[in-house]
């Protein structure tokens, strides 16, 4: 697959989003769309506002502009709950995981399970989670002990659980290999791959350039909150994606006296 | 599938942990292998011991006063104030807060119910109504609700950290205290209300403790089989048989033999003559033997443990409390409404200042402004020896309550020797540190 979804309509349409804090200027007039089974990378420097940018999808910082549409209907998000019950799902950098709380507890933290009465019901929870990792991560046993005591990885299956129990359509990456050692991190980017194949719509972050090389199917360069542009991964060479983020200027306006320099 | 390969292997480590603990030889293996089958905190296990040790050693010293059913009865009843309020600590503590006000709100919601029942409502509806007494204790615990959700909104709002808002709670509520009060000691209460603080008429009396006791024990057998079908159906790990039904037969023996105990106090002479008279008994040569049953009080913070253990461990909002607690970032991205969860925790903690305030004035007959001072102190730290961790996220309601028991247990004990009172404090100050260095040392060898 090259191109997601030739010609369907599009999962996600991000148009003219802006984000300041204070004085500066931290997203301006982004516009970034995806659609089902495609894995769209956003690349950029340090503080160049993909986290930023992507936050205003999963609703954990409101936009001051822009449009949000979801399956050809314009949305409105307010908040982490309005992301999720669009089926937008977010897996963070820092995994957002409470560590006093055990694996099934975080998996539905803020969606729990109930029995008629309103109580928790700790082992319908427990059961789900069990089938859960079951799939993702079959050694994982620990579902009693607060997360606090798991390993980086196991940690990580907890976080990644939690994104894809709830039926996702959307799936935000940030940096999901940044903390793990190199047979985890293939492990993750097998998930990916899997996940793509039953057509959610993933948006990749990662600072691992080999990562998006391998993993997306376009590839969006932010440089100082703006977009650079979008390219077909296929289209481009590793060089031009890093002069991308690095120069912020689309592959057609580089020089080749400013390559000579990249490569210096 | 993904993520099959997990590298590094916690879980592994710790099942050869657990068998560890049971393995070795001999007699000696065997019992710990029975212990850790009962899964029991250990923790916990470690204070019960503790308490236990107090009492043991306290009754040597003073030649077997301390454990009288006597001396037990008036522990648990001198227990229940310090008791209900940690209760809520906990909670305010877990969401990575402090309540600095509630030993002064304890002053100020006392007097304003004093006065409501000696002043304000006699003035209306005449003295001694029936209804008097809830009247009053819903108006001081709606009252609490109402300036600990105030504090508390200032807190998650405004940003301002607990401890300020707190400590000027502490100062306004003494104030306000005062100026109700202005300067005079409030007395005497309802006599119904009353009842909230204990005594002869404020205790259930022998009959009724039993079947508390029973309907207790049942409980506790019901709960557990309840778990463990639960358990059974979704084809979990669960104890050995023995272990669970040995269990129910301890929880039984603790809570029936504390009933049994409590029972051995009966009331002196002029109090059961009276009593025999109200009951149309007739009063032989002898005497008779008619045991006070459990305090109210004690009822009183019982029931409420109860109810904030079932709010913090089978309700969203106990679930919120500790998620908030161990990671607020997390909390928010979630979709936990975090604001109103600390605005509802302080509400909570104000509600049962009210209550523990109504149990205090009744066991006392009257009000004073100074009522309640210092008392923040030993709330706060009846949680934190009970296992409540000042950085959030960790704490037991069981434990607090513990805590605050073992804390009285040591004061009364101190009292009944004979050591005078700076001592006491003291020696209470030096356990407080004590108790959560070991504390920490603890959590720490287990995080290993």
């Amino acid at each position: 697959m090259s191109i997601g979804g030739n010609g369907a309509r599009p999962l996600v349409e991000m148009e003219d989003m802006n984000v300041s804090f204070g004085g500066v200027h931290a997203v301006k007039d982004m516009y970034l769309n995806l659609f089902p089974g495609e894995v769209h990378a956003l690349v950029g420097g340090n503080g160049a506002g993909k986290s930023t940018l992507i936050k205003t999808l999963s609703g954990a910082q409101k936009a001051d502009s822009g449009n949000i549409v979801i399956d050809g209907a314009p949305v409105v998000i307010n908040g982490p709950i309005d992301a999720k019950n669009h089926g937008v799902e977010t897996i963070y950098q820092t995994l957002a995981l409470a560590d006093n709380i055990d694996a099934p507890g975080n998996m539905f933290l803020g969606r729990e399970l109930t029995t008629g009465l309103g109580n928790l019901d700790d082992s319908a929870m427990e059961d789900a989670t069990r089938k859960i990792m079951g799939r993702l991560n079959p050694r994982f046993e620990n579902f009693k002990s607060p997360v606090a005591s798991l390993s980086g990885g196991q940690r990580q299956s907890v976080a990644i659980a939690r994104a894809v129990h709830f039926n996702a359509r959307i799936l935000i990456m940030d940096e999901p290999t940044a903390a793990l050692g190199p047979a985890e991190t293939d492990q993750v980017r097998q998930l990916i791959r899997q996940l793509r194949e039953e057509g959610l719509g993933i948006i990749l972050i990662s600072h691992d350039i080999h990562d998006v090389y391998d993993l997306a199917d376009r590839i969006t360069v932010m440089y100082q909150g703006r977009s650079v542009g979008t390219v077909d991964k296929d289209d481009v060479t590793l060089d031009q994606v890093l002069a991308m983020i690095i120069l912020g200027k689309p592959p057609s306006d580089v020089t080749e006296a400013e390559l000579e320099e990249l490569h210096g | 599938m993904a993520l099959t390969e997990d590298t590094t292997a916690k879980t592994e480590q710790q099942v050869p942990d657990e068998q560890a603990a049971g393995a070795g030889p001999g007699p000696l293996g065997l019992l710990r292998r029975s212990v850790s089958s009962l899964e029991l905190d250990t923790r916990l296990l470690g204070m019960v011991i503790g308490l236990l040790t107090i009492w043991v050693s306290f009754n040597f010293w003073s030649g077997g006063t301390f454990l009288t059913p006597r001396n037990i009865w008036n522990l648990t009843v001198q227990t229940s104030v310090v008791a209900i309020m940690a209760t809520g600590m906990v909670l305010v503590i877990v969401s990575r807060n402090i309540d600095l006000s509630v030993g002064s709100m304890l002053g100020f919601l006392g007097v304003f119910m004093a006065l409501m029942q000696a002043e304000w409502l006699p003035s209306v509806v005449g003295f001694d109504q029936w209804y008097t007494w809830i009247v009053v204790l819903i108006a001081g615990m709606l009252l609490g609700g109402l300036v600990g959700a105030l504090q508390g909104t200032v807190v998650a709002y405004l940003a301002v950290p607990s401890f300020i808002v707190t400590l000027g709670g502490l100062l306004i509520f003494r104030g306000l205290a005062w100026l109700q009060a202005s300067g005079r000691t409030i007395a005497p209460m309802d006599s119904s209300f009353q009842l909230l603080g204990g005594g002869a008429r404020g205790s259930v009396g022998g009959t009724i403790s039993w079947v508390i006791g029973v309907v207790a024990c049942v409980a506790v057998i019901l709960l557990l089989a309840s778990r463990r079908r639960t358990y059974l159906k979704f084809g979990f790990r669960v104890r050995p048989l023995w272990a669970d039904i040995a269990l129910m037969v301890m929880g039984c023996v603790v809570i029936l033999g504390g009933v049994w105990y409590l029972n051995q106090y009966y009331m002196p002479e002029p109090l059961a003559r009276a009593y025999a008279e109200a009951n149309g008994l007739e009063w032989p040569e002898s005497g008779l033997q008619i045991p006070f049953g459990i305090a109210n009080p004690v009822l009183i913070a019982i029931g409420t443990a109860i109810v904030m253990t079932f709010i913090a461990t089978r309700r969203r909002y106990g679930r919120y409390v500790f998620s908030i607690g161990g990671n607020p970032e997390a909390a928010t991205l979630a979709g936990i409404k975090t604001k109103r969860t600390i605005v509802l925790t302080f509400m909570v903690m104000g509600i049962l200042v009210g209550l523990a305030s109504a149990v205090q004035v009744a066991r006392l007959n009257s009000a004073t402004s100074g009522l309640g001072t210092l008392q923040e102190l030993y709330v706060i730290a009846a949680a934190v020896i009970g296992g409540t961790s000042l950085a959030g996220g960790i704490g037991t309601i069981f434990g607090a309550v513990l805590g605050a028991l073992l804390m009285q247990s040591l004061q009364s004990g101190m009292v009944l020797v004979g050591i005078q009172t700076a001592l006491q404090d003291v020696v209470i100050g030096i356990v407080l540190i004590l108790a959560v260095a070991a504390d920490v040392a603890y959590r720490k060898r287990q995080s290993r």
